[in-house]
């Protein structure tokens, strides 16, 4: 069995049908991208997996365990971190203040500090500003500490929600690079991005989603490829 | 001059009472955003649990305002559980209008309890004679609610900024959503926020009933709402502003009470939010934080 199965979940806000019947897996070790234009359900698909939404029908089974209905504060302790959209970071607290709140489930003091000696030696400039308060930061530190907070829960799988959006572009490839390397360190990585050509240069496989349904998958090198993408995300 | 001071000790240990209040108004404001208008009414029964262990059954002094301390955090983490929370999503104007109706409700239930009448109520430091320091003579009463609100709120400074149950609340009060993806339970955050304002409260009563030795069930009313005008002064959701609003509001209070009129006194402290609110709308320590994308 795969990491995070996804089977047929639909999701709802009030009458409106956000998600419609959508099925993906995620395997150990990968990257996966979700693309696809604003108001294809990619945000809500995150929302539901961490339980910040609740699936009206479906199944969403996590290293075996069904988190279909686990509320979202338990979640985090199975292993599983969420990067929200527009990183939501605690802006009239430090970069510090931040990062612990990120491990505020785990007991262990030795290993939360070494958790956070990973996160400065990924983020240096994290280190630097430490006792800053976190909405004083530029929108990439912001997005830097958004991910050095989730690291600090000790996932096993995160998924980032629009890591690129609103960064200059220099701050977007040095973000895809973090991904990257937090992907090799071995972390599993669900990435849902709008830049759907970063994404794709980074990913193992993709799902394309238009209107709350999956309407294209597969190898994301194939997909780079692909006539129909092309046109619609990759602006070629 | 000196009775000038004397006003001011007294309108700072009024102020500090009322800064107990104000910080379980800003507290529950920062974390759920909602006004509890039921707040000043725990107070109320924070005093008749108080002034019933001590008549009626005959309890020493700190038992009682511990059995008070008890039956005010019970009663608020109740009324959340069983009036707001399951409004949590509703539109404000609901929720307020609730919390209206909590008030009513703790009201009319002491007044079929004990009456509308008031009754005397037995200051907690009776028979201690006033003390005098440097010619200022001023009521234990009153040396004691500063002594009490001061430490109290050294304390919650302390478990906010330092604990992790007090980080899990400044972090509810920013973003739930995000707090939440932390793996902060958010509904043990609320309540925990609704258990300490209402300890507060609870406090509160104790030292309010001693400094104006009176309870009825309409106790609760006057100084609700005007922490709650403290809380507005000092910025709400903010709580060294609920401290500071607090402080300011009892000297404003207590000075016009001594040097203009003490009928106009109540008048000029709600003059004050007005000028408050229109001068500098997020009160004095009221903060915008800009948003950045």
């Amino acid at each position: 069995m795969s990491m995070l199965h996804i089977e047929d979940i639909q999701v709802y806000y009030g009458a409106i049908n956000a998600v419609k019947g959508i099925s993906f897996d995620v395997e150990q070790g990968e990257i996966i991208a979700l693309i696809g234009a604003n108001g294809a359900g990619k945000t809500t698909i995150l929302h539901t997996i961490t339980g910040l939404v609740q699936a009206k029908s479906g199944k969403i089974v996590f290293n075996d365990t069904d988190i279909t209905k686990t509320p979202a504060h338990k979640i985090v302790t199975m292993g599983m971190a969420h990067v929200p959209e527009g990183r939501r970071i605690f802006q009239g607290l430090t970069v510090y203040e931040n990062l612990m709140l990120g491990a505020y489930t785990r007991k262990d003091k030795a290993e939360i500090k070494e958790s956070l000696d990973n996160v400065f030696k990924r983020f240096p400039r994290l280190e630097e500003r430490r006792t800053q308060v976190a909405g004083t930061l530029s929108g990439g530190e912001q997005q830097m500490l958004a991910m050095g907070r989730a690291l600090m829960s000790h996932p096993s799988i995160i998924l980032m929600d629009e890591p690129s959006m609103g960064l200059s572009p220099l701050y977007v490839n040095e973000i895809f690079d973090i991904i990257k390397s937090v992907n090799e360190s071995g972390t599993t990585v669900l990435l849902v991005e709008q830049n759907a050509k970063k994404a794709l240069s980074i990913a193992n496989r993709a799902y394309v989603l238009e209107t709350g349904k999956i309407v294209l998958s597969g190898d994301a090198k194939e997909l780079m490829n692909d006539d129909s993408v092309k046109k619609a995300y990759l602006g070629e | 001059m000196m009775s000038f001071i004397t006003y001011l000790v007294n309108g700072i240990s009024l102020g500090s009472i009322y800064a107990l209040i104000a910080l379980g108004y800003t507290m529950v404001y920062g974390i759920a955003k909602m006004l509890n208008f039921a707040h000043g009414d725990i107070i109320m029964v924070g005093g008749f649990t108080i002034f019933t262990a001590m008549s009626t059954a005959w309890c020493p002094v700190w038992l009682s305002v511990i059995i008070g301390i008890i039956v005010c955090t019970v009663l608020g983490v109740l009324v959340e559980k069983v009036a707001y929370k399951p409004l949590r999503n509703a539109p404000p104007l609901a929720v307020l209008i609730t919390a209206i109706g909590v008030s009513y409700l703790l009201q009319n239930v002491a007044l079929l309890i004990f009456g509308s009448a008031a009754q005397s109520f037995t200051s907690i430091v009776k028979n201690v004679a006033p003390v005098t320091i440097g010619g200022v003579t001023v009521s234990m009463e009153t040396v004691i609610s500063i002594i009490v609100s001061v430490v109290i709120m050294i304390c919650l400074t302390f478990f906010i900024n330092k604990t992790k149950a007090g980080k899990a609340m400044l972090a509810v009060a920013e973003d739930k959503g995000a707090a939440e993806l932390m793996g902060i339970n958010v509904n043990s955050t609320i309540s925990l926020t609704f258990a300490i304002g209402s300890a507060l409260a609870a406090v509160a009563s104790a030292l309010l009933c001693s400094s104006y030795p009176q309870i009825s069930p309409y106790t609760g009313s006057m100084p609700g709402i005007k922490a709650f005008v403290a809380a507005v002064f000092g910025g709400i959701g903010s709580i060294p502003g609920a401290m500071i609003g607090g402080i300011l509001l009892g000297i404003i209070e207590n000075l016009s009470k001594a040097y203009i009129s003490s009928q106009l006194s109540d008048a000029i402290v709600f003059l004050v939010l007005i000028v408050v609110l229109i001068v500098k709308p997020t009160g004095i320590m009221g903060k915008k934080i800009n948003e950045k994308v």
